[in-house]
């Protein structure tokens, strides 16, 4: 999104590229026409991203006045439009209330019609449903993918919940430590880990559909990213750890089948991502 | 022992006649109910038994006069047994008043009606030293490890300030060695008794607020939310130790929490609060495999399950709308604004909480209280 503070922050090296272009190349400005217009977010925690005191018509309007240069009076008619489509009851009524006012789906909801109100390519959701209850996340999800398939998307999904990837996502990326340490379609990740974290962590959660016996437990604490251990960052906790995770840094490599056949979208950052996967 | 168990007919005739009658016992004097409060309880004997439980918070307004003008009915007449022994789960979204019932079975929290019988002994009614007698038998672990541990205490201070309050657990020449054998039992390095709550991570932290909640040997911990603000995989651990835990000190847990997963990992039964009420309650697998209340239901099949093939087979309930406000709860049932079932019945008449008529004196694991007029049977979990 080009939203970190810098300094502190900097990225020392590598590339986004955004319909071929690198966004981190590219001027203050040019990147300010993308944002928002190309490549929208959805934040984690609604009350606090929202302005607590303008109304959310307002925030809303905000969108097409600075973006598309409307007049307040079309933007506050296109907010109500907004707020129709992510389902807020009596949209036309509740324009003029203020963040407090809504519950925490509804502002989540808000939230999403934010990101959608200039139809995007692209939309990075930061655990949109962490804060809400079940159903509620339930109805979130559902109105989200609705909206995906509808505006024809594409959708980053940053979450913590397993069971939540699970359902939406077709690809995912698992990270641990500051790097992707495996990647795979949804399907393939779940029956066949070939990380041993991401086997772990498969492990560790419980299920609603079956009784568990006792859970599998990663040893030890997610690592201080300022001291992050050499070699394989996971090398620590990994039951399979050798001596040369701890010197060398695994890079991400593609995954294939015993016989070699290609297996498309699959990678591990492991030394032993055959034994993981295969053995 | 003076005291005779005596066979009350105890006050359960409105609203869940299936649960089972109180023995209560009188203790005359305070002596009688402490040696009551002492006694052991056999496993799979009631230990706790809620009856009618409500607690309402006043709404006020004014500044000089202050006027009532409504109450927040956080718990509205909840009925339920917790046994000797096992884990007894309360699920339900937030304000369904789950932390609430915690409060009020530790004391925290005054009833505003209804019955808690610890060992036949109505602790709502109790003060001094049978009050204290019970509060050291019920411990309870807190959800929060970042702000319910002092951060200007030591660990070793933090689980030993309950021997201070009852000085007959531990004398004082032998505290020091009782608290590192607590952080022993929970997995911490003994030699850290005198450091402070910020030298350790969050799932270290649950571990020293459970060695607080054992440091006193009670019978029961309520548990409100223990491992929700833990990671994934701290979180298993957690878990494991207390089961652990739970079969080395005989203990019973009435285990709170959000997470239906990790409630049906732990728990031997369930209990489905909605709005201060409870909806549904059974065994594990009855509530889990063989809901019959539509708020159990669209609560479980909401859960996203980490299994990828089970999206395209599984019924998917997506309720509309919120929570209502427990000031201004719906008529009748609470739960038919967002019910997919409701029809006049429901916003005439409060269902009982009971095993439903259609089930009754059958065999099956549909056979289980539910308080829905129109109870079905029906598995939300498992893909079709």
């Amino acid at each position: 999104m080009g939203i970190l503070d810098m300094p502190p922050g900097k990225i020392p090296q590598g590339e986004i590229l955004f319909r071929g272009q690198d966004m981190l190349k590219m001027s203050n400005e040019e990147r300010r026409k993308i944002r928002g217009r190309k490549i929208a977010m959805i934040f984690q925690d609604a009350l606090s991203s929202l302005n607590p005191v303008l109304s959310v018509g307002y925030q809303l309007g905000e969108m097409f006045r600075v973006h598309e240069g409307m007049g307040r009076k079309e933007a506050k008619a296109k907010a109500i439009e907004l707020m129709e489509r992510v389902k807020i009851p009596a949209a036309k009524e509740r324009v003029n209330d203020y963040p407090h006012q809504f519950s925490g789906g509804m502002r989540q909801r808000i939230m999403i019609a934010m990101a959608l109100a200039l139809e995007p390519d692209l939309i990075i959701a930061d655990e949109p449903t962490t804060a809400l209850d079940v159903t509620v996340q339930a109805q979130v999800m559902d109105l989200l993918a609705e909206l995906q398939r509808e505006y024809n998307m594409g959708l980053i999904l940053i979450t913590h919940d397993l069971g939540v990837v699970a359902d939406v996502a077709d690809k995912i990326a698992v990270m641990y430590a500051g790097r992707i340490v495996e990647t795979a379609p949804v399907h393939e990740l779940y029956k066949r880990p070939a990380h041993p974290y991401t086997r772990g962590l498969l492990e560790s959660i419980p299920r609603l559909d079956q009784k568990g016996h006792e859970l599998y437990a990663i040893k030890g604490l997610p690592p201080n990213l300022l001291k992050i251990p050499s070699g394989c960052a996971f090398n620590p906790r990994c039951p399979k750890a050798q001596d040369i995770c701890r010197t060398e840094v695994p890079p991400l490599v593609p995954v294939t089948e015993q016989d070699g056949a290609e297996l498309t979208g699959r990678g591990s950052a492991c030394h032993f991502w055959k034994e993981t996967i295969h053995g | 022992m003076a005291e005779e168990p005596k066979k009350d007919a105890a006050d359960v005739t409105d609203a869940t006649p299936s649960v089972s009658e109180v023995e209560t016992v009188d203790a005359a004097t305070p002596e009688e109910a402490v040696a009551a409060i002492e006694a052991p309880v056999e496993r799979g004997e009631p230990i706790l038994q809620v009856r009618n439980l409500v607690k309402h918070f006043p709404l006020t307004q004014g500044i000089l006069v202050k006027r009532q003008i409504g109450a927040v009915k956080a718990v509205d007449g909840i009925s339920f047994d917790l046994y000797q022994g096992e884990t007894l789960g309360i699920v339900g979204e937030s304000g369904c008043g789950k932390s609430t019932v915690a409060k009020l079975l530790m004391t925290l929290e005054r009833a505003t009606a209804g019955e808690v019988f610890y060992k036949g002994q109505d602790i709502t009614k109790l003060s001094g030293r049978a009050l204290k007698a019970v509060r050291r038998n019920i411990q309870m672990v807190f959800q929060d490890p970042y702000t319910s541990l002092n951060p200007r205490m030591t660990v070793g201070d933090i689980i030993g300030e309950p021997f201070e309050i009852h000085p007959e657990v531990a004398p004082k020449g032998s505290r020091r060695q009782k608290v590192q054998d607590l952080l022993d039992v929970v997995g911490l390095n003994p030699e850290y008794i005198n450091r402070y709550p910020h030298q350790f991570s969050g799932g270290q932290r649950q571990r020293i607020g459970i060695a607080r909640g054992l440091a006193l040997n009670p019978e029961i911990i309520i548990c409100d939310e223990p491992v929700s603000a833990l990671d994934v995989s701290v979180q298993a651990q957690v878990i494991n130790l207390m089961e652990k835990l739970q079969d080395e000190f005989n203990l019973s847990y009435l285990f709170i929490a959000h997470d239906l997963s990790i409630v049906r990992h732990i728990s031997d039964r369930v209990g489905v609060m909605y709005l201060g009420k409870m909806a549904e309650i059974g065994s594990d697998e009855q509530i889990y495999d063989h809901p019959t209340h539509p708020y159990t239901q669209a609560l479980l099949s909401a859960v996203p399950v980490p299994d990828p093939e089970a999206r395209e087979g599984r019924e998917r309930i997506i309720l509309t709308g919120d929570v209502p406000s427990p000031a201004n709860p719906p008529s009748g049932c609470r739960f038919r604004t967002r019910c997919w079932k409701a029809q006049d019945k429901c916003a005439e008449e409060i269902p009982l909480l009971a095993i439903p008529e259609r089930f009754a004196g059958q065999d099956t694991p549909a056979a289980h209280e539910s308080a829905c007029h129109f109870a079905e049977e029906k598995d939300v979990v498992h893909a079709a």
